[in-house]
Order: C-alpha cells, then structure tokens, then sequence
C-alpha cells in the first residue's frame, strides 16, 4: 500500500515558511495530497490558511521548506476573491474557456453538473454570489485536473446550496479521484468526505479524520470548549457515526465496535 | 491616391484605430487609463532625447516609454506611494523635463504644438508603413496571446494557479502600448493618445457580449471616429487631432443613451 500511495502523490509540503517583511505567515507547515484525498484546512482568520493554499498552487515561493509536486500537475483553483470588473463583458460560457478551450458540449456538462446549466449565456457580473461560486467550480473542474484547490468553495451559498455543493466536490472526487485542498470558510462546518483536517493557526495545531481533531485537545485550547460541540460534520450518505474511540455509531443508535458493517462510498480507509 | 494629404491622414488613423481599440479595451478592463495617460507623456521626454542623441523619433518614443514602465514596476515594489500618486509624479515629470529639454535644445527647430496635440495631416507615405507595421505586430501579438492576456486580466492568481505566466502578460501589454504610443504620436499627439484607447473600448463595452466582440467593436468604433472626426475637420477647419477625439466622444454619449434591450448581458 505504501507504494501505491507513494505513486498516488500529489504534492508535498516538508516544514514551509513564509514570511512577510520579517514577520511570519506561516511556519513549519507540512502536509500531503494524494489523488482521490480530500485535505481541508480551518483555522481562525489570520492563521495562514490561504497562505497555505496559495504555496500549494505555486503563486508563493516558500521562504522556507520545500514543496515538490508531481511532474506535470495540473491544478484547478477556486480563489477566495474574483471580483470581475464590470467594464469587462464575459459569459458564463466565455468564463469556462478562461485558461484553456474546452468543447461546447463539456462546458454544458460541468455547468450542468454544478445545477448552472442555464446560466451558460448569462453576464457574469449579473450571478447571485451562490451562482457565481457554483460556476468557479465548474470552470476549475472542467479541465479534470489532478489538484483542485477550493478557497472557500462555498461563500455566500445559503445552507442547502453549500451541503448540495460539499456533496458534488466529494462526488467529483468520486468521479476523476483528483485529490482535493480545500479551505472551510466556516470554522465549524467541515465536509463528511474530507479525509484530513489540518488545523492551523500560523502552524499546524492538530491534524486527522474531522472526528479526531475536534476532540483534540490543541483544537479545544484554539477554538474554546464550545466549539467543540459545533463542529458539525456533514453527515449525508452516511448513515453512521464514527466516534473518537473508534466506535461507530449506527443511525439508529446502535453502537458497534470498530469497523462494524457499514459502507464507505468508494473512498477507502488507507 | 496617396498623394492626397487628406487620404493619406484617413488611411493613417484608420491603421491606428485599428489597433487602439483593441489594445484599448484591456487599458479600460486593467483599469490602466493613467498609466496609459503616463506613458503617453513621456513620449515627449522621448522626443527630447531623440533630437539629443540623434536617433530615430519613433524609436526614442517607444524606449522612454518602456523605461517608465520599468521605473514605474520598480517605485511599486516599494510600497511607499499609492500608483495613481506615482503615476501622477512620473506622467507630469516626463512631460515638464521633455519640455524643459527641448527649449534647452536652440539648435533644433521643434513643433512643439505638433507633438502635443499631433498632426496627421501631414503624415508622409512612410509614416503610413510604420503604423501599418508596427500595428500588425501589436495586432499578431494580441491575437497570439489573446487567451493568457485575458486569464491575466481576470485574476492573476488564478491564471498563475493554473500554470499561466500573468506577470509576463503585463510585461507585454505594456510593451504594446509603448509601441502603439510610438506610432500614434505623431497622428494625435501625446495630450490625446490615451483618448483613442479609452474611449473606443468604453464604446464598445455598452454593445458588446465578449472581450472579443469588445476588442472588434472598439476597432471599428474608432474607424468610424476617424473618418468622421477628418471630415469634421476639413468641414469646419477645426484641428483634425481634436476633432477625432469630439468625433470618438459623441459616439460615446451615443452610446450612453441607448436603450436597455439593445444592451446585450444587460438582461438574461
């Protein structure tokens, strides 16, 4: 398996440091992104998240550290802000083809597959904030790159529009097992797919399955005791719990040992 | 043909219009009007120097011009001033010592109102080749890299995400509009360069649906603008460089006042 996952690498970042005039961003950061994981990082604003994000991309050098990527990486980005000037006439459809032409009819398919289909011809300066988000990911996905990189995939999405989005990036990852960094605009939400949860803030306080690191003891002293039981973990397709021991619990309420009979949609516990 | 004067200043601004537009809509959507404007008034300063060390106008125009640029990326990295505060030291500064050095230089003879406000009327046959040259060159690089120049403009960080070069775009747009500065000087001087830039493309941008139906349109607007302004002029024997850029401005307040639905993206 370890040879499977080598090959199966992505990117990794050994102990990255950034600094801006002295002062530093970020500090000591590591992680890895195999094809088919998805990692999300949170943190309180400030801690280095988008700054992590922006190394993973490539658009900062790290001052320290090193990141190597596998030759060849293709990276699809959602960033954080895209403000598109108004003096500037583009459609959806013309977005899609920003960085790389696409056939008409795989532009109709993503956009269709982020619920936008009918949005092809609109002015993207007249998208809700929800649409606009919605087609972002469309557009970074369209490529099938090996890496997506979602800043804050779901800002300004009302909440059935965010679960419906957390579950179309795991049913992307699903589909093309690219691997997936995404960064969670709200500490307390994190999607049920995600595989690692590194928490930073300015370094890597703790990291594991969303439900280890919300009853680790570092995210507990970051966040307070009451966030603890905020941490809301999306439970949908799931029909069981898995509880910090290692138990899981059934959706009716049954508490097995281990890994007692339920099913992981396609994502494996390696 | 080309003996005519008159022909020869249409089939001139024509060329130049051609080019401006397009490479006018980027100045509109980079929101880079100053420093097209600084840009501009440094050729004068390029002149200056031209006639000091003897070399060739056009080329002296577009050295200076890519040399503010390069002073003007050095003064941001910085950090101290906002752009439009350095803007406005380099765009005032490179106009007052072209000025200064020229009224030094007694042993030329300078049309000093000529290089500010230009004078297509007395363009020569091999001015036309040089618009027409150099305006190919703008127009291939344009369309060779039409695609990285507006991932570019949309967002650097996503262009260089997904494995583009955003910072050499910007390096080449500005190439590109020392070129079209260099070739448009002497047609409409360096205080109404920036016009036929700006005000084609922000024309253009009220019909249009795409960047590239803008970049045609805006071609085409500042077509009808020249040929309409050079009209105007011999009409009334009003300053042909002035009257191109009213001409350009009523086409605008046109297009101001049209009604919604011929707006494409205005609606759904």
């Amino acid at each position: 398996m370890t040879q499977d996952k080598d090959a199966a690498v992505l990117i990794t970042l050994e102990s990255i440091g950034v600094r801006r005039n002295g002062r530093p961003l970020v500090e000591g950061v590591s992680l890895t992104i195999s094809r088919g994981e998805i990692v999300t990082l949170i943190g309180p604003n400030g801690s280095g998240k988008s700054t992590t994000a922006r190394v993973v991309t490539g658009v900062l050098r790290p001052d320290e550290g090193r990141v190597t990527r596998k030759p060849g990486l293709s990276v699809g980005y959602v960033p954080q802000k895209l403000g598109i000037d108004w003096t500037l006439p583009l459609t959806v459809n013309r977005l899609m083809n920003l960085t790389a032409r696409h056939k008409k009819s795989e532009v109709t398919h993503a956009l269709e597959q982020v619920g936008a289909g009918h949005l092809g011809g609109a002015a993207v300066q007249t998208l809700s904030g929800g649409e606009f988000q919605r087609v972002l990911l469309a557009r970074a996905m369209i490529g099938k790159p090996d890496l997506l990189v979602l800043d804050e995939p779901v800002q300004g999405v009302d909440f059935a529009g965010e679960v419906a989005i957390y579950e179309l990036i795991g049913r992307i990852r699903d589909a093309t097992q690219c691997g997936i960094l995404m960064i969670s605009h709200d500490l307390h939400v994190v999607m049920a797919e995600t595989d690692t949860v590194i928490c930073l803030n300015g370094h890597v306080c703790c990291r594991g399955t969303p439900e280890l690191v919300a009853q680790s003891p570092e995210y507990l002293s970051l966040f307070g005791a009451r966030a603890a039981p905020a941490l809301a973990i999306y439970q949908h397709h799931h029909d069981h719990t898995h509880l910090p021991d290692g138990r899981v619990r059934a959706e009716d309420g049954s508490i097995h040992p281990g890994h007692a009979p339920h099913e992981h949609r396609d994502h494996d516990h390696a | 043909m080309l003996d005519d004067f008159f022909i020869r200043a249409v089939i001139a601004g024509i060329g130049l219009a051609l080019v401006a537009g397009p490479l006018g809509c980027f100045i509109v959507w980079r929101r880079m009007a100053y420093f097209g404007d600084t840009m501009a008034h440094s050729a004068l300063l390029g002149v200056a120097l031209s006639f000091l060390f003897g070399v060739d106008l056009t080329l002296g125009v577009f050295a200076v011009g890519v040399l503010v640029a390069l002073a003007l990326l050095l003064l941001q990295r910085q950090e101290s001033l906002s752009t439009d505060a350095l803007l406005g030291i380099l765009s005032h500064s490179a106009l007052a010592v072209g000025l200064v050095l020229v009224a030094f230089m007694s042993w030329v003879r300078v049309d000093l109102i000529g290089f500010l406000f230009g004078d297509i009327l007395a363009v020569s046959k091999s001015d036309i080749v040089a618009i027409y040259l150099g305006g190919a060159l703008v127009i291939g690089l344009l369309i060779r890299f039409w695609r990285p120049l507006l991932a570019a403009t949309v967002s650097t960080e996503l262009a260089e995400a997904e494995g583009q070069r955003p910072e050499a775009m910007r390096a080449l747009l500005m190439i590109l509009m020392a070129v079209v500065i260099a070739i448009a000087m002497k047609l409409v001087g360096v205080l109404l360069i920036t016009s036929l830039l700006i005000i084609p493309a922000a024309t253009a941008r009220r019909i249009s649906l795409t960047p590239e139906q803008m970049g045609a349109y805006a071609g085409f607007i500042g077509v009808i603008a020249v040929v309409g302004g050079l009209e105007a002029s011999r009409q009334w024997d009003t300053p042909s460089g002035p009257s191109i850029v009213v001409a350009a401005l009523v086409l605008f307040a046109i297009s101001l006042i049209l009604p919604a639905r011929l707006r494409p993206g205005a609606n759904r």
